[in-house]
């Protein structure tokens, strides 16, 4: 460790600049009447997707004689739609949330998030939204919209909606990951290590670039789409080599939710993770009915890293955690 | 430990698409060979880790061919090639303690202090009156290595030199 860790990781510059942007940010919301909303960083459930890993620690309750554990969340979002099932109406969070096992160039355990949730909105038209937005704050052109089948083809020669496991391997051993690609039946896991790799640096280098319809098996929390069954409503945006945000035209089906999260946990397990509680009252609210809606994820410290061409999110924000 | 060799990390980068699975991608140098290449792991993949172990030796002298290092407690000296002092040669002052990581108990790799107190043998007098300094000047060590030093630092002061970044700290506390 050196003396100068006390020292802030960011630029005060910077930092008088971030506060400007979040001001900004509030102000778009404001005129577009869509609320802010403070949710719980600490909750009782959590997400269960296997490639998620939340924080969780134990809370001692004066009155009760056992501790017991609660999560820091990886996102706002099921607080939120909680929410939007009461009835909010739009609503947006700038927020902190905790990944666990994330960290390098463009991750820090904890970071700000921005999500939004626009009722009555598809992910197509929450995408001009997010379109609007981006360009406010870094003035840049409009985004460019392409599919994931496109882009995966144009840039892999291979159709990663049809492609079968033995298609993907052969196709990673081309790209020098053979030992990978030996021991790796997953084709999801296949597919994002080369989109990750061999497409992501290529999209988005001169205006921000949407990417929509991704496969129905990475779906996370979006609707499958009615028209093609392969794909789901689910979009993600990049600009310059970086992942900025991902929204989905949102899941309100309660039965298939519950489905996806039984899932998960038996992903978990085959893993050797450990199976995460389902929260039950989420999936109440959703049962009660949410509104049919799209909503988004969008990091705020990578926008801040484009918009002052920081290459490390250390740059962005005042202790990373090696200082924090 | 990779195809039979150990091997150091260089660097190493997190790749996360957004909502799916984490890699690692990472540059290694085979400590044997030499050789550096660049792998790529899923998030949570495991290595044989290697064998290796940290001793801390004082550098005694170089006869041109090894580097000799000695144990302050056994007197137990050893020889590091050229492979295994590499770059860090600069940075070798007399009787300042080392890690020699041996596999195998041969020396493979030679890591100096973090800080290094060195002679300057060579420096441009710089502007008079210039106290603060702030574009510096570079300097040669008595140990071969060049960094850049304030203007005020004159040949014949000692430094205090951060040996993984090479750069000047300040002047030796007398």
């Amino acid at each position: 460790m050196g003396t100068d860790n006390w020292r802030p990781s960011a630029s005060i510059e910077v930092l008088k600049q971030r506060a400007l942007v979040l001001q900004k940010i509030r102000h778009f919301f404001a005129e577009r009447d869509v609320f802010e909303v403070d949710t719980p960083a600490l909750c009782h459930a959590t997400v269960t997707d296997e490639h998620l890993h939340s924080f969780s620690t134990q809370f001692n309750h004066p009155f009760t004689p056992h501790p017991c554990t609660l999560y820091l969340q990886t996102s706002p979002e099921f607080a939120m739609k909680r929410l939007l099932c009461a009835g909010s109406g739009a609503i947006y969070q700038i927020c902190k949330s905790f990944r666990n096992e994330e960290t390098g160039q463009f991750h820090n355990p904890e970071f700000t998030m921005l999500e939004w949730y626009r009722p009555g909105f598809n992910h197509l038209q929450l995408m001009t939204e997010i379109d609007e937005l981006i360009q406010l704050i870094l003035g840049c052109d409009k985004a460019e919209r392409v599919t994931y089948q496109d882009i995966f083809k144009q840039h892999l020669q291979c159709d990663p909606l049809t492609a079968t496991l033995a298609d993907l391997k052969t196709l990673a051993n081309r790209y020098g990951y053979a030992e990978l690609a030996a021991t790796e039946n997953n084709k999801d896991t296949l597919l994002m290590l080369l989109f990750s790799q061999h497409v992501e640096p290529h999209i988005g280098q001169n205006r921000p670039c949407f990417v929509m319809d991704f496969p129905a098996s990475q779906a996370a929390l979006a609707k499958i789409s009615s028209a093609n069954p392969l794909v789901a409503e689910r979009i993600e945006l990049y600009f310059q080599g970086t992942e900025l945000a991902n929204g989905f035209h949102e899941l309100t089906d309660g039965a298939e939710q519950l489905r996806r999260f039984e899932e998960d946990n038996i992903k978990r397990q085959s893993k050797g993770l450990e199976m995460m509680p389902i929260d039950q009252n989420f999936l109440a609210a959703i049962n009660f009915g949410l509104p049919a809606c799209a909503g988004v994820a969008l990091g705020i410290d990578r926008l801040l890293m484009l918009a002052f061409s920081c290459s490390k999110i250390d740059q962005v924000i005042a202790f990373e955690n090696s200082r924090a | 430990m990779l195809d039979g060799e150990p091997c150091n990390i260089l660097e190493n980068e997190f790749v996360k698409p957004g909502k799916g699975q984490a890699f690692s991608r990472v540059k290694i140098r085979k400590l044997i060979s030499g050789k550096v290449i660049e792998k790529t792991f899923k998030s949570g993949d495991s290595v044989e880790g290697a064998d290796v172990i940290d001793t801390e030796l004082a550098y005694l002298y170089t006869d041109g061919e090894f580097w000799h290092f000695m144990n302050n407690e056994t007197f137990e000296q050893i020889a590091a090639d050229e492979k295994a002092v590499g770059e860090n040669v600069k940075w070798l002052v007399e009787n300042d303690t080392c890690t020699i990581t041996l596999w195998n108990g041969a020396p493979i790799v030679v890591q100096p202090a973090n800080f290094v107190e060195l002679e300057i043998t060579e420096t441009d007098p710089g502007l008079k009156g210039d106290t603060a300094g702030t574009g510096g000047k570079p300097a040669t060590l008595s140990s071969g290595a060049i960094v850049r030093v304030p203007l005020f630092v004159q040949t014949g002061e000692v430094v205090r030199v951060d040996t993984r970044s090479g750069e000047y700290v300040s002047r030796a506390q007398k």
